[in-house]
């Protein structure tokens, strides 16, 4: 599975994207990012304030509780400020 | 195709980009153009502004609410320009225009879509001052202006 970062987060972990093989119990992208902070303190502490993380599964936002199902890529992005 | 969205780096004519949607619009009676601008202030200099973006996703997200738009205020088209890059203050970094048969229509479509852009659309503002750079963050205003259209 690709994991992309954007904005300050991929500044903190000084990663834009890497590629990670969670285990079956691993289920939803909230368990996605409690087993990647678990293994990573630098992710730990990246995504400290988790309700400020955006999630996209294959280019769609979706909720922390959404399953991982299938997905190719998670997107972990800060709130967004375009326009 | 009602609905064209443009990502790219390069700077844009707003005026030139005006003229060329206004060459089409038979049986239209109103044509609503906003274009976003990098803002320097004395009380709040920024030396340049840089915006990264994710861009399957920003232009997917953007084609949405153009297309929602559309439907919901029968528009005959829009068209979205956004910049991603460095940029300089007055430099625009989007555009939106919408063509309507009434002006209620066209105006309402194009807040529309810019009221989702700006905390739907996943674009990163990062300001560099004289005294570093930073990244912008969301403001709470944009999200009560996207609110207002659940409706």
């Amino acid at each position: 599975m690709k994991v992309l970062y954007f904005a300050w987060l991929r500044e903190r972990l000084n990663r834009g994207e890497e590629t990670v093989s969670p285990p079956a119990e691993v289920t939803t992208v909230a368990d996605l990012m409690d087993w990647m902070a678990s293994a990573d303190e630098g992710f730990a502490l990246a995504f400290e304030k988790r309700d400020l993380i955006k999630v996209a599964l294959d280019s769609e936002i979706v909720d922390h509780d959404a399953s991982l199902d299938g997905a190719e890529t998670v997107a972990f992005f800060p709130p967004m400020t375009g326009g | 195709m009602a609905v064209t969205v443009r990502l790219q780096a390069e700077p844009f004519d707003p005026g030139a980009e005006t003229n060329a949607f206004l060459t089409d619009t038979e049986g239209m009676g109103a044509a609503v153009t906003f274009t976003g601008l990098v803002r320097s202030t004395p009380g709040d200099p920024v030396q340049s502004l840089t915006l990264e973006h994710y861009p399957d996703l920003a232009q997917k997200q953007i084609e949405r609410f153009a297309e929602q738009a559309i439907k919901r205020f029968e528009l005959r088209n829009i068209i979205v320009i956004h910049r991603f890059g460095r940029m300089l203050p007055g430099e625009p970094i989007v555009q939106v225009m919408a063509l309507a048969a009434h002006r209620q229509a066209a105006f309402d479509g194009a807040n529309f879509v810019m009221d989702w852009l700006k905390t739907d659309a996943p674009f990163w503002k990062k300001e560099e001052t004289s005294e570093g750079q930073n990244w912008v963050e969301a403001r709470a205003a944009d999200d009560a202006a996207k609110e207002k259209w659940r409706k």
